[in-house]
């Protein structure tokens, strides 16, 4: 288990380069999210349309390559797709964080094919080199808690 | 007369180990908690297997081997920390809940609205939250003892700050930045001012003497798993009249006078304030701790933390230059071992990851102070901190772990 399974190129690329970075302007949904371990704070602001479609959404704040790639990697896949697509692109991508944490101590990354066949993560199955350090499954969560967030508002 | 480290080292178990395919561990977070000598797991191996039973009230022998055990113990920490008397001392789980005792009897039997609590910029989490609990049922003001730009208190405006205060609440060495705070100047002005003083010394306890009689605050609290003690015990210091005019805090057993339908009354301190079956072995531990610590001697560890700390700021400014920035204080004296330390634009999560593959272990984060993290301008930074089983090897382990990290996340 070296470094490298956990800084992933794709990874320290999405660091390098954050896709979707900054802020919209009002009347964009604002949600702060806080990792109280580390302190890292991000700003996802979000614009749902009437169909529920996600128009657009950036990530702002601060944060290590781990939170910061993942929320990069996490608005790239959920800008243009429903709310509803979004809420199971997060429950695919907490549930691989989850699942492996499960399994600490096996070398084995186990098969993402168990979780949900159909839903393709793409660029984020760079970040299950994850769950072997436990202690940075937050920062890779992190985002992805505070769209929840956004999510349960805009729908509330 | 230098510490002999080397031999020092082979005390602690821990440091022995190795991690990551036979790296040692070069242990640089005994601001977050201390590594255990032999001799204090010894202790509380030995409290088990042989006199273990409760205290204060079996009346066969190997309770009253276990009392004695705890009592002795009451005894040398006091004397360790220049208390007159063991009555002074209560035992607590650790700084934390001293503080809430502090807040919960004191602070809500003392305090009214628009009274003011006069705390600094570098405190932690434990000497802030208590007190604006206490401020949402009270109505209390907070006020904040500002910062210096090399990480003092500025006390330029303290009068002010000071003024109709009923308490002033203050860490006598910050565990980010590693400021000595003047403990006798800012217990005088507070005392002056007529407030009381509760003195935060978690982090001086375990680095520089300290004498509770001289430094003159009205409260000083402390952990025990910092200075080499196990975790789960701390203490309370105060004046055997300050504790007797305060409420009792936990009620149970082990506190009480009498018992009865309508009500209760309080033992005698520092019992009052210790209710339910205190932890007995942790309590040896702490014993056994200061009795290792008395044995090097704290001139002598103090001495060994300046010099190792002077080291580390030097030889670490002469590698990495302006890529690397340590908090606090420049001059050694006037700080104790405690580095926080940003390098290049790497997040401390990422550079402590890389650091720990070299097997040097420092801590990332806010450190329990987040407001002090703001006043810097950061969310975190990664922090090493010294204690007498470091050496030179260890910050120059270090200085190669920052190399490391820097070629790592070279873009």
């Amino acid at each position: 288990m070296g470094l490298e399974d956990l800084y992933r190129e794709i990874i320290l690329d999405h660091y390098r380069s954050p896709r979707n970075r900054g802020e919209l302007p009002p009347p964009a949904h604002r949600v702060e999210g806080f990792n109280p371990l580390c302190g890292d704070e991000v700003v996802l602001t979000i614009e749902v349309d009437d169909e529920g479609m996600v128009k657009d959404l950036k990530i702002g704040g601060q944060g290590c390559s781990i939170s910061q790639s993942s929320a990069s990697m996490m608005t790239a896949a959920i800008k243009g797709k429903s709310a509803a697509e979004a809420r199971e692109f997060i429950e695919a991508f907490k549930t691989m964080m989850s699942i492996h944490s499960k399994e600490l101590g096996d070398d084995e990354h186990g098969e993402l094919d168990q979780i949900d066949p159909d839903l393709d993560l793409g660029d984020l199955e760079a970040l299950k080199g994850v769950v072997q350090y436990p202690v940075r499954i937050k920062c890779a969560t992190l985002g992805w808690n505070t769209l929840t967030q956004a999510l349960d508002e805009l729908s509330a | 007369m230098g510490l002999n480290v080397s031999e020092i080292k082979k005390d602690f178990p821990v440091l022995g180990q190795t991690v990551h395919d036979g790296r040692r561990i070069v242990y640089l977070d005994s601001a977050n908690t201390s590594q255990k000598p032999q001799s204090v797991i010894d202790a509380m191996g030995r409290y088990y297997e042989t006199i273990n039973a409760n205290v204060h009230r079996g009346t066969y022998k190997i309770a009253e081997e276990a009392t004695n055990a705890m009592e002795g113990a009451r005894g040398r920490v006091a004397t360790f920390l220049g208390a007159n008397s063991s009555r002074e001392l209560v035992f607590t789980k650790n700084a934390t809940e001293s503080i809430n005792l502090v807040a919960n009897t004191w602070g809500r039997s003392n305090l009214n609205e628009g009274d003011a609590v006069v705390l600094t910029m570098m405190e932690h989490h434990a000497t802030i939250v208590p007190w604006h609990m206490v401020a949402a049922e009270k109505g209390i003001e907070l006020r904040w003892i500002p910062l210096t730009a090399d990480g003092q208190l500025d006390l330029t405006d303290i009068d002010r700050l000071v003024d109709g205060a009923k308490l002033v609440s203050f860490t006598a060495m910050s565990n980010v930045l590693g400021t000595i705070n003047p403990v006798e100047r800012l217990t005088e002005i507070a005392r002056s001012a007529g407030a009381m003083s509760l003195v935060d010394g978690s982090q001086h306890v375990p680095h520089l003497a300290t004498n509770v009689a001289e430094l003159g605050a009205d409260f000083f609290v402390f952990t025990g798993h910092k200075m080499l003690g196990p975790t789960g015990i701390g203490g309370l210091w105060a004046q055997e009249e300050t504790l007797d005019a305060m409420p009792p805090f936990l009620g149970g057993g082990e506190m009480i006078l009498n018992v009865t339908t309508e009500g209760f009354t309080t033992t005698e301190i520092p019992w009052k304030f210790e209710a339910g079956t205190p932890p007995i072995a942790e309590i040896v531990g702490l014993g056994a701790a200061v009795d290792y610590l008395t044995a090097v001697g704290m001139d002598e560890i103090r001495q060994h933390e300046v010099e190792l700390t002077g080291y580390a700021l030097r030889t670490l400014h002469d590698r990495f230059g302006d890529d690397l920035t340590i908090h606090g204080p420049a001059e050694p004296a006037s700080r104790g071992g405690v580095m926080s330390i940003q390098f290049k634009d790497i997040h401390p999560h990422d550079l402590t990851q890389i650091m720990d593959q070299n097997g040097v272990c420092l801590r990332a984060g806010h450190h329990c102070a987040k407001p002090l993290m703001k006043a810097l301008g950061a969310n975190a930074t990664a922090r090493a901190s010294l204690y007498l089983y470091n050496d030179e090897a260890d910050i120059d382990a270090l200085g190669d772990a920052l190399e490391a990290s820097g070629e790592f996340f070279d873009f």
